[in-house]
């Protein structure tokens, strides 16, 4: 047993010297191998974290939204549309609700607008979120004015900024009262954004959604279980540009790693026959060249994992951030809560780590069975 | 002390840490328990629908609520020019 050991250990420190030979080489594939894992696991881990974050902090947004379409668009609901709904059994509430968005153009961003029921505003009180109150650079007691429909400006005392740890929820919401969005925006009374149902039983959902589109044929009922849907398609692996991006990093890499499989270089051939000249056996080779191939796949998973952890978790991923923001000007501060799935994490490693060994083994398993005269020459 | 010990050491180290970084989010998903309620009672109270992820246009915004068609709201030929916009796929419906 120790004697194979020493062996291993042996065969180890020749492949170590064998790499520091070509140092600038291995080092060149170490840095692409671990850059390319680093990209394919940050990927995976914040997309994996705000899917199962949403998952969670989303179930509990309403169970029935309804809007109302005018020409395929989105349009205010009068409120007798909750009368006009009839009465739906299993519904235990229902209500309009007002939100909108508004453009500041001296700060060129967009706000969320809402007028919350249960907040107790005056209307001349707001709420703002974190990133608001970051850009304008205002806190409690400040003004913040915005300018109405009619182009009045119409000030407002902050009266709270909303907590710095919901930020990726709230940070560009602008709580005012029903009666101050009414005016700001022109909204007559009467008139709501959409409307909110709360069902008592989540399976009856479907049953009243298709009731009240019988009564109601010009309404666009939005589920709660399509809000998480939602969600959870926007940060699946295979979606839209980051897909497109990532293919082309794995594709790179696959044609690097079947450069390597296709042939071996005359030095590498050499050095395999110089090998088996001295009475090294092809399992001898072979085993040398698997610990080639596993030091540098291993080293490259180990650092490019670790470091897209480091990145993702404790650097809030900020390497993304150009690419979520887009041409946002508010984008939240956020920590992503670190949830990792360790069938993922095994599925990255599977396919970083052996199609490299294998790839390495192939060619000089060919070259090792060949002759040493021929190899040599 | 040998090339071979020396490797079999960092390997052990990068593999400790790698063992740590699940502790770690065991850890602190634990710890944000009390941060995702909090977060969870905001939707509750507001009724909100969608993360503040792209505030760059409305559609993006409220990815939930938007106008099936919003990508192309402005005239048909329209195409998306919003960054965050190529981060979607379109909706089931519309791919089928």
């Amino acid at each position: 047993m120790s004697g194979l050991l020493q062996r291993q250990f042996y065969l180890v420190d020749f492949t170590l010297a064998s790499l520091l030979r070509r140092k600038g080489k291995n080092l060149g594939l170490l840095l692409v191998y671990s850059l390319i894992v680093f990209l394919l696991a940050s990927v995976m881990l914040f997309t994996h974290s705000l899917r199962s974050e949403a998952g969670i902090v989303l179930q509990e947004s309403p169970e029935i939204i309804v809007q109302r379409m005018v020409a395929g668009r989105h349009a205010l609901i009068p409120g007798e549309y909750l009368e006009k709904m009839g009465r739906l059994r299993g519904v235990s509430k229902r209500q309009g609700r007002l939100w909108g968005y508004f453009y500041d153009p001296a700060l060129k961003s967009n706000y969320t607008i809402m007028a919350p029921p249960d907040r107790g505003l005056s209307n001349s009180e707001v709420i703002i979120g974190n990133g608001i109150a970051r850009l304008r650079g205002v806190g409690i007691g400040d003004y913040v004015t915005i300018r109405s429909y009619d182009g009045d400006g119409i000030s407002f005392q902050v009266k709270e900024v909303m907590a710095a740890e919901s930020e990726l929820l709230s940070n560009d919401l602008f709580l005012i009262s029903e009666q101050a969005f009414r005016i700001i925006f022109g909204i007559p009374d009467g008139m709501y954004t959409d409307l909110v149902l709360s069902v008592r039983n989540p399976r009856e959902v479907r049953k009243i959604t298709e009731k009240m589109t019988l009564k109601l044929p010009d309404v666009r009922p939005i589920l709660r279980e399509e809000v998480l849907r939602t969600y959870d398609s926007v940060f699946a692996w295979r979606q839209g540009i980051v897909f497109v991006l990532l293919a082309g990093a794995v594709l790179a890499f696959v044609i690097f790693a079947l450069d390597k499989a296709s042939g071996l270089s005359a030095e590498e051939k050499r050095e395999i026959g110089i090998l088996k000249a001295m009475g090294w056996e092809t399992g001898d080779v072979l085993r040398m060249k698997f610990w080639e191939g596993a030091v540098i796949s291993l080293a490259a998973f180990l650092i490019g994992y670790l470091g897209a952890y480091v990145h993702v978790f404790y650097g809030s991923a900020s390497l993304f951030e150009p690419v979520l923001k887009g041409w946002a000007v508010l984008y939240p501060d956020f920590q992503p809560v670190p949830f990792v799935d360790p069938l993922q994490v095994a599925t990255l490693f599977f396919f970083t780590v052996f199609p490299y060994i294998v790839a390495t083994i192939v060619p000089i398993w060919r070259a090792a069975i060949t002759d040493p005269d021929a190899v040599m020459r | 002390m040998r090339p071979s010990i020396m490797l079999f050491l960092l390997f052990g180290a990068a593999c400790l840490l790698f063992a740590a970084t699940f502790v770690d989010s065991g850890l602190r998903t634990a710890g944000a328990a009390d941060l995702l309620a909090q977060r969870a009672r905001l939707v509750a109270e507001l009724g909100l629908t969608d993360l503040g992820l792209f505030t760059e246009a409305r559609y993006t915004r409220h990815l939930s609520q938007a106008d099936l068609h919003s990508a192309f709201q402005d005239h048909p030929m329209s195409l998306e020019h919003f960054p965050s916009g190529s981060l979607l796929l379109p909706p089931q419906g519309v791919k089928r």
